[in-house]
């Protein structure tokens, strides 16, 4: 939901908090594959992350200016989308593998992800990742470094343009606000989100 | 040469193959180069080519695409295949999105362990008959047209008919009860681009078998 809170808008936020909730979703057949994330715009029924993120972009101006840039954001925001895929799942890992995730998770940010993103950063000399303007590519990036923090505090030590990245997004008031407490911004997956999130998924 | 996009990737299907589709469905001509041996691997992944050190990779109008969704994307939106708005795109990107769950389910069994085989295989046509197919049918039914989005072929049109081909050869029963989606699968295939990737002779490429992934543990190390 970082988007939104880019582009300063307002959105509300109907949780599911029991497989009851779930099941009389499916039922009223607004969820297209029976999944969520479910976002409800401009008179549609959006599932499916990408869906969902690419349509705030364009609307939000997130996007880039044209088709080109909009490869690049792309091509960003995939890789990162990989990096924390896993980042979204190792809670619910078993702990054996839970371990290895968190090791593989720090071992690609700092030498595969980061590096590239560092290297584009230096690259063009720019603030932000694609055409001198804030993207959708920086909010992913952003949410990222975040995220591996809570894996391990320094992890962009040695990644300056990313540090500088990081704290000129910090910086808009947009942001500022969201990253306070009391902000629709979610916390880390604790055990008991974990066994209230299993028991409505049944996994 | 203002040249055409040029392919890097292994020969096989893999997450490549929905590219080589649209690129073909667009009637555009692509060059591929295969990656068959460790040296050529390491070459590549060292070479700066790579952004993320991974394949598909794909040489178009200067760039160096990689990640599969930014270089349909890119291809769809420049070959009009990509909707006429925001609002059909959304729609697109709803119906690739569930299109790619699928397939990727479908692709994953050539590394399942024989003994999850069967299980995966029942799972997979339960979703596929339950969830998936229905999805299609009722949007195509809603609207009565030809083409999922917007009165015209688009993508999802594409990936859709790969999709069913796929379902096809793992199950040709899957599909009897949906009429409106074999209608779409023969309309699509017919149209001249689409009948000529179709044909022996093309890039298209054929199921993946357990040789190839003894090939592919070789190169790529897993």
């Amino acid at each position: 939901m970082a988007q939104r809170i880019y582009s300063n808008q307002k959105y509300e936020e109907e949780f599911i908090h029991t497989n009851e909730d779930l099941e009389k979703l499916r039922s009223d057949g607004i969820l297209m594959f029976q999944q969520v994330p479910l976002m409800e715009i401009d008179g549609m029924e959006l599932v499916q992350t990408r869906a969902i993120l690419n349509y705030l972009s364009s609307k939000y101006n997130l996007y880039g200016k044209d088709l080109k840039e909009r490869a690049l954001i792309d091509m960003y925001s995939e890789g990162l989308a990989d990096l924390n895929e896993i980042f979204i799942n190792y809670p619910f890992n078993p702990p054996g593998v839970k371990d290895t995730n968190i090791a593989l998770m720090k071992e690609k940010a700092k030498n595969r992800y980061f590096p590239a993103f560092e290297k584009v950063l230096k690259s063009h000399g720019q603030d932000y990742l694609v055409g001198n303007k804030l993207s959708k590519a920086d909010v992913h990036l952003v949410e990222v470094i975040y995220n591996m923090e809570e894996l391990e505090p320094n992890i962009i030590a040695s990644f300056p343009l990313l540090q500088a990245l990081k704290t000129q997004i910090n910086d808009m008031p947009t942001v500022k606000k969201f990253l306070q407490p009391g902000s629709q911004r979610q916390p880390p997956v604790d055990e008991k989100n974990i066994q209230k999130t299993r028991k409505i998924f049944k996994f | 040469m203002a040249g055409k996009p040029v392919l890097h990737y292994v020969n096989a299907r893999g997450r490549m193959e929905c590219v080589r589709w649209l690129l073909a469905a667009a009637g555009v001509e692509f060059e591929e180069k295969f990656i068959e041996t460790p040296e050529a691997w390491e070459k590549i992944k060292n070479d700066g080519s790579l952004v993320f050190q991974q394949i598909p990779m794909v040489e178009i109008d200067g760039m160096k695409l990689v990640q599969t969704r930014a270089i349909l994307n890119y291809i769809a939106t420049k070959y009009n295949l990509y909707g006429k708005d925001m609002k059909e795109r959304a729609l697109i990107d709803m119906y690739t999105e569930g299109i790619i769950d699928l397939s990727e389910m479908i692709s994953q069994l050539v590394l399942c362990p024989p003994d999850q085989k069967d299980a995966k295989i029942a799972l997979i046509k339960d979703k596929t008959k339950n969830c998936y197919l229905p999805v299609f049918e009722k949007v195509l039914k809603s609207h009565g047209q030809d083409y999922l989005v917007g009165n015209r072929l688009t993508r999802a049109d594409i990936h859709l008919l790969e999709l069913l081909l796929y379902i096809e050869e793992l199950d040709s029963s899957l599909l009897s009860s949906f009429p409106l989606l074999k209608a779409l699968k023969t309309r699509i295939s017919n149209l001249p681009t689409v009948k000529k990737f179709l044909q022996p002779g093309s890039q298209r490429k054929p199921p993946t078998d357990e040789k190839f992934i003894q090939e592919a543990r070789k190169i790529f190390k897993f």
